[in-house]
């Protein structure tokens, strides 16, 4: 028993101690820092963190990240439902090899599309714009949410949809108002699973959005550590670690049984 | 009634349709036929080379280097962060807020990652080399990252400690829906603790232990972003962290060579695939009905 909950225990410290010592960090100055790992601040540097809001850019970079992240969601649940549902509830010929086309996707690496992909965006005019970023993410995350939602739209009774169209409700009458409400559970779930992968992309926005007044959060931050300018300004850089990963934290703190069980289910279908 | 149902469809279908054949499927099928050809993205029409391509792989030390990396991560990381998981499932039965704790690297950009642990490595004032030293373990002390015979095994933890969460949440949802009789009438059999677990938790939970080695595997073949954000070079000293990925975005994107690249993606995918199907075979086992 007590091996156990040592064992258990030892797992919790190595995951939160990397995260609590960034933290602690964020608030030293550069000369405490490398005085000492473990020390904590004579007193809290506040301006670490406001060097790193507006000098570093992460500010911008978070800015950027939910207009790219929150106008790829919006089009991959709308459009990923409407597929699924017209794949799901509709007989049509090619139903089915429209189906296994779009799902098809799932099973390529994203490295093997990188370079044709590169040029479609250039050839199209979209290297390093959010609308360019924003028709690529949702393209990408289309076939999962498809395949998510179309076991989820084949399960509901056929029974209230008739009834709707009996009362003369339009096709996407049917759809949107009583079909789509009856899949909530599954649009949290796989709402839930599309929002962190696109939060957190890093390959695509490395490759396709070279412009850095349009980096995002994952891209800005990586930028800055990896460029030498910024190695001088190491408390500024752990404050903005810290801010980067602050909004999941939030979002994990308030909603944290929903993300876990609609990751999870997420990997299971 | 049901009149307009074409042009529902139509019009439903098409944006979606038009993005993925767009963005998806036309430079999937693209990097299949640049593979074959010397295309360096300035002349106007690609030249077919036929198989050169696939032949120079053969002899490019770095994509050697990138493939042998990506093998031995595929040996270690999936193992270790199964047994790990499993463990730490079993013992959480019961006590959920660990797993709360557990989870949360897995909401974490694989950019913000190794972020963290860039710094956690860093030799002067890293996280690690503190620990040590206040351990009493100054002779320990190393520049992580800067060793050879170090720096894949750093670049490995990262990953096992970033995705062990996401399992133990996976494997422990699976072992609550196992009903406590059978534990039970195993444990007045005389069952001990351990082939309990051995015997009929993991045969009830398998499914999600493939899933598991499956979706590991495959993660076992990138590796790309904690290599290029965290080693030197990016690659390693030494190239001793070089993963097919990076190899693939350097051949394009700094030296322009979009057709060899190309060649790499294609490599890459029939590895992927090939791996997933082997894992698959593997761990496929007599499914275990519960009544």
């Amino acid at each position: 028993m007590r091996i156990k909950h040592a064992f258990l225990t030892l797992w919790a410290v190595l995951v939160t101690l990397p995260l609590l010592w960034a933290l602690m960090s964020s608030f030293k100055t550069d000369a405490e820092i490398f005085d000492s790992p473990w020390t904590p601040p004579a007193s809290p540097q506040f301006d670490n963190w406001s060097r790193a809001w507006e000098q570093a850019s992460i500010g911008q970079y978070l800015f950027n990240t939910v207009i790219v992240v929150g106008g790829s969601l919006a089009l991959t649940m709308l459009l990923g439902a409407l597929t699924a549902y017209c794949l799901a509830r509709y007989e049509f010929p090619g139903n089915r090899f429209l189906y296994y086309t779009l799902i098809a996707g799932m099973l390529f690496p994203v490295f093997l599309a990188l370079v044709p992909l590169f040029f479609v965006v250039d050839n199209l005019g979209m290297l390093g714009t959010y609308h360019g970023l924003i028709l690529v993410y949702a393209a990408y995350a289309l076939p999962f949410t498809v395949f998510f939602l179309h076991g989820f739209f084949r399960s509901l009774p056929g029974a209230v949809a008739e009834a709707a169209f009996i009362d003369g409700a339009s096709h996407a009458g049917v759809f949107f108002r009583v079909m789509l409400p009856m899949a909530r559970p599954g649009m949290v779930s796989v709402g839930i699973f599309n929002f962190l992968g696109l939060w957190n992309q890093y390959l695509l926005p490395r490759v396709l959005n070279p412009d850095p007044d349009h980096y995002v959060i994952s891209q800005g931050l990586a930028a800055l550590a990896v460029s030498q300018g910024a190695r001088s300004d190491w408390s500024g850089l752990f404050a903005g670690l810290v801010i980067a990963i602050l909004p999941v934290l939030l979002a994990y703190v308030f909603f944290q049984r929903q993300i876990r069980a609609g990751l999870t289910s997420g990997a299971l279908k | 009634m049901r009149h307009g149902k074409y042009r529902f469809l139509a019009g439903s279908l098409i944006v979606p349709l038009t993005l993925y054949g767009v963005f998806v499927l036309s430079p999937y099928l693209q990097a299949f036929q640049l593979a074959f050809t010397n295309w360096n993205g300035v002349d106007s029409a690609p030249v077919f080379t036929g198989f050169d391509n696939f032949s120079k792989l053969w002899d490019d030390p770095l994509f050697l280097a990138g493939l042998r990396n990506n093998g031995l991560m595929l040996l270690v990381v999936p193992l270790a962060v199964i047994v790990l998981a499993l463990a730490l499932a079993a013992g959480t039965r019961g006590t959920k807020v660990y797993r709360v704790v557990y989870f949360f690297p897995q909401l974490l950009s694989v950019a913000i990652i190794a972020v963290l642990w860039q710094f956690v490595y860093t030799p002067n004032s890293g996280l690690l080399n503190g620990a040590l030293s206040a351990l009493g373990l100054d002779s320990w002390r190393q520049s992580w990252l800067a060793e050879p015979n170090l720096a894949l095994w750093c670049v490995m933890a990262v990953m096992i400690w970033s995705s062990v969460g996401f399992y133990v949440v996976l494997f422990s949802a699976a072992m609550e829906s196992v009903p406590g009789d059978i534990m039970e009438a195993a444990a007045i059999d005389g069952a001990g603790p351990v082939t309990v677990f051995r015997r009929i938790t993991i045969p009830l939970i398998w499914e999600s232990v493939q899933v598991g080695w499956i979706y590991l595997g495959i993660a076992a073949l990138d590796g790309f972003a904690l290599v290029q954000i965290m080693t030197v070079g990016p690659g390693g000293p030494d190239n001793s962290t070089e993963v097919m990925g990076l190899g693939l975005y350097r051949t394009a994107f700094t030296f322009g060579k979009f057709g060899y690249a190309s060649a790499m993606g294609v490599a890459i995918f029939f590895l992927t695939l090939s791996i997933a199907v082997l894992l698959l075979r593997v761990t496929k086992r007599e499914r275990v009905e519960m009544a």
